[in-house]
């Protein structure tokens, strides 16, 4: 499994890349996507919403279950990537492109894991 | 198969249809213009085609059903019987009372039965299935917040084990969901409960036992909880059939609950419906309840519209013919029937669970109420072989899977609940279809993981399915 070094993670299996204009990506991680299985539909937000750091920015769905997704920052959605919503596997076949928001005016971000955490955080959940 | 379209024949005919013996009008510019898309056939060959599809399904006459949450018990013939006299079928929702008298008997009769059994003292039998009786029961529950003028209650408290419809149902009726965690134990976080609870509190939704099969044991302490915050509670009757005539919610502290008569009153579930979700409320709920309800007066039977209703959710009296057969059913089993239709089927429930607890990873290991969930995650990560494909596996064995993937509080979970509809000989052939795939899933998981092997069609590709619909016959 890929855990990419620059990247970020929450205990809920979301990754956050800090881009150099100040906003910040939010996607799902390797272990999330397979978890999950197939994907076959994402709900995203919109943009000029809010985001708030812990609650729900959206939901993926499996052939198994729909799963929320919980944003790791509070602030507002400046971008969507909006070619998920008519091909979700994209996040099965490369769950660190596939970003699913762009969030600007980052005020508050949860306590994140670097990439070494996380990776031990995913083996114990597999105990 | 071919589908009724591919076997059209043009100018093929069925019956022979009566002479018209009514005037024909020209609708000028609102008769339609285009032919319509009707398959051409033989009675003959519709007979064969029904046949056919029935071939390929699977329903409680098959074989067993044991499909967790969903109560898939046995269908008597008599409720065939009943909702098919000409009394119940000839008649039409207008018609005056003082014809349909006998329609009218079987809603009072009704109404009190299940409000007796429930703990309820009123009830509409408008909602035409479960989901659709959570979302009656929360516009009652908001209707009483909102003539109290008690308008900040906005939120509905909902278990993390919770069927997916609550939820979505208290959104649709408009409210807030705050979702609260489960115990290590599978029951409801007390803790989290009253943390949660406040003067936004509208009311709590809650199936008991809940969807591990447990019992809460504190159930009076969480109703009391929520009313002390003054919430009310709400009670998801999917549940149901583990205590009927055991334990009433009425008396559980819960204030207003639907029925799924498709389920626990053995009506037709699924494709054979249609459902149909009556809602139980107490007294102080009754006049918002939608539509009329059936009084009885020195002269007979009548109408009495609600007075605060919050509206009808359906067509005149709901699915009226399914009452009737859940009304049939009851009179059968009488009060000791009932009470011993819920002990069976918790006590199959345990049978099959105690047959299974060597080979299979119970989530909650204790005497569960009429289902118990396992957990095939060891098996997944140790062999490979997952829940998705023990349950595929058992259509060999010509026994419908369990319930796959749900309660999502526990992974890989498959649900089992066979109804007390089952004999001690098929449980039996389900314990032992499921001990030999977990033998064959450690000596041979590649077949496993193929599954089925026998069936008319094998492993379907869901994800195709899902992304790509092909939902309609396509014309040239």
């Amino acid at each position: 499994m890929n855990f990419p070094k620059e990247l970020k993670y929450s205990k809920s299996h979301e990754w956050v890349s800090y881009e150099q204009d100040g906003t910040v990506l939010i996607g799902i991680t390797d272990y999330a996507q397979k978890e999950l299985g197939d994907l076959v539909f994402v709900n995203l937000p919109e943009e000029g919403d809010g985001v708030t750091a812990g609650e729900a920015l959206g939901d993926v769905e499996s052939v198994k279950a729909v799963s929320d997704i919980y944003s790791p920052v509070t602030g507002t959605v400046a971008e969507i990537n909006e070619e998920l919503l008519d091909a979700p596997q994209k996040i099965n076949e490369d769950p660190y492109g596939a970003w699913l928001i762009r969030v600007e005016n980052v005020t508050d971000t949860e306590e994140l894991l670097d990439a070494d955490a996380y990776e031990a955080f995913t083996k114990e959940e597999n105990q | 198969m071919k589908l009724i379209f591919e076997r059209s024949v043009p100018g093929r005919r069925c019956s022979i249809l009566p002479p018209c013996d009514v005037p024909e009008t020209d609708l000028g510019e609102f008769g339609r213009t285009k032919e319509l898309h009707l398959p051409e056939v033989s009675e003959n060959d519709i007979s064969r085609h029904y046949t056919e599809l029935a071939k390929e399904t699977h329903g409680v006459n098959d074989g067993q059903y044991p499909l967790g949450s969903c109560t898939m018990k046995y269908n008597p013939k008599i409720n065939e019987y009943t909702a098919s006299l000409p009394g119940f079928t000839g008649v039409h929702p207008l018609q005056p009372e003082r014809t349909v008298q006998g329609c009218l008997k079987v809603l009072h009769t009704a109404e009190k039965l299940f409000g007796e059994i429930t703990g309820m003292d009123a009830m509409t039998f408008e909602p035409a299935a479960g989901a659709h009786g959570e979302f009656t029961g929360l516009l009652l529950i908001k209707a009483y917040h909102d003539r109290r003028g008690d308008t900040k209650r906005t939120k509905i408290i909902v278990p993390d084990s919770a069927h997916g419809t609550n939820p979505a149902s208290a959104v649709m009726a408009g409210f807030m969901v705050v979702n609260i965690p489960s115990t290590e134990d599978g029951l409801v976080d007390l803790d989290a409960l009253r943390a949660a609870v406040g003067e936004d509190t509208a009311g709590l939704m809650l199936t008991n036992p809940n969807t591990v099969g447990l019992f809460d044991k504190n159930i009076l302490t969480i109703t009391q909880i929520v009313h002390e915050a003054g919430g009310l509670n709400y009670y998801d009757g999917a549940n149901l059939n583990a205590v009927m005539g055991v334990a009433r919610p009425g008396d559980m502290g819960f204030d207003v609950v639907h029925l799924n008569l498709h389920k626990t009153f053995s009506t037709p579930h699924g494709g054979g419906g249609p459902g149909s979700g009556p809602v139980g409320c107490k007294a102080f709920l009754k006049e918002y309840l939608p539509g009329a309800g059936v009084v009885q007066t020195p002269d007979g039977y009548c109408f009495a519209h609600h007075a605060d209703s919050v509206g009808s959710v359906k067509a005149f009296y709901g699915n009226f013919l399914v009452v009737v057969k859940a009304l049939t059913y009851i009179l059968m089993l009488g009060r000791e029937g009932i009470r011993e239709a819920s002990q069976n089927a918790v006590l199959n429930a345990n049978y099959i669970r105690t047959g299974l607890a060597d080979a299979y990873d119970m989530a909650y290991d204790e005497t569960c109420m009429h289902e118990f969930v396992m957990s095939l995650e060891q098996e997944k990560h140790a062999i490979h072989v997952s829940a998705m494909d023990i349950a595929k596996s058992l259509l060999d064995y010509g026994i419908h899977p369990p319930t796959m993937y749900f309660p999502l509080i526990v992974h890989e979970a498959l649900m089992v609940e066979p109804t007390e509809t089952e004999s001690k000989e098929t449980l039996d052939e389900l314990i032992h279809a499921f001990l030999e795939i977990h033998e064959k899933a450690k000596t041979d998981p590649a077949y496993v993981q193929s599954a089925p092997h026998t069936t008319a069609v094998k492993r379907l590709d869901e994800v195709q399915a899902a992304r790509n619909p092909r939902l309609r016959y396509v014309f040239e």
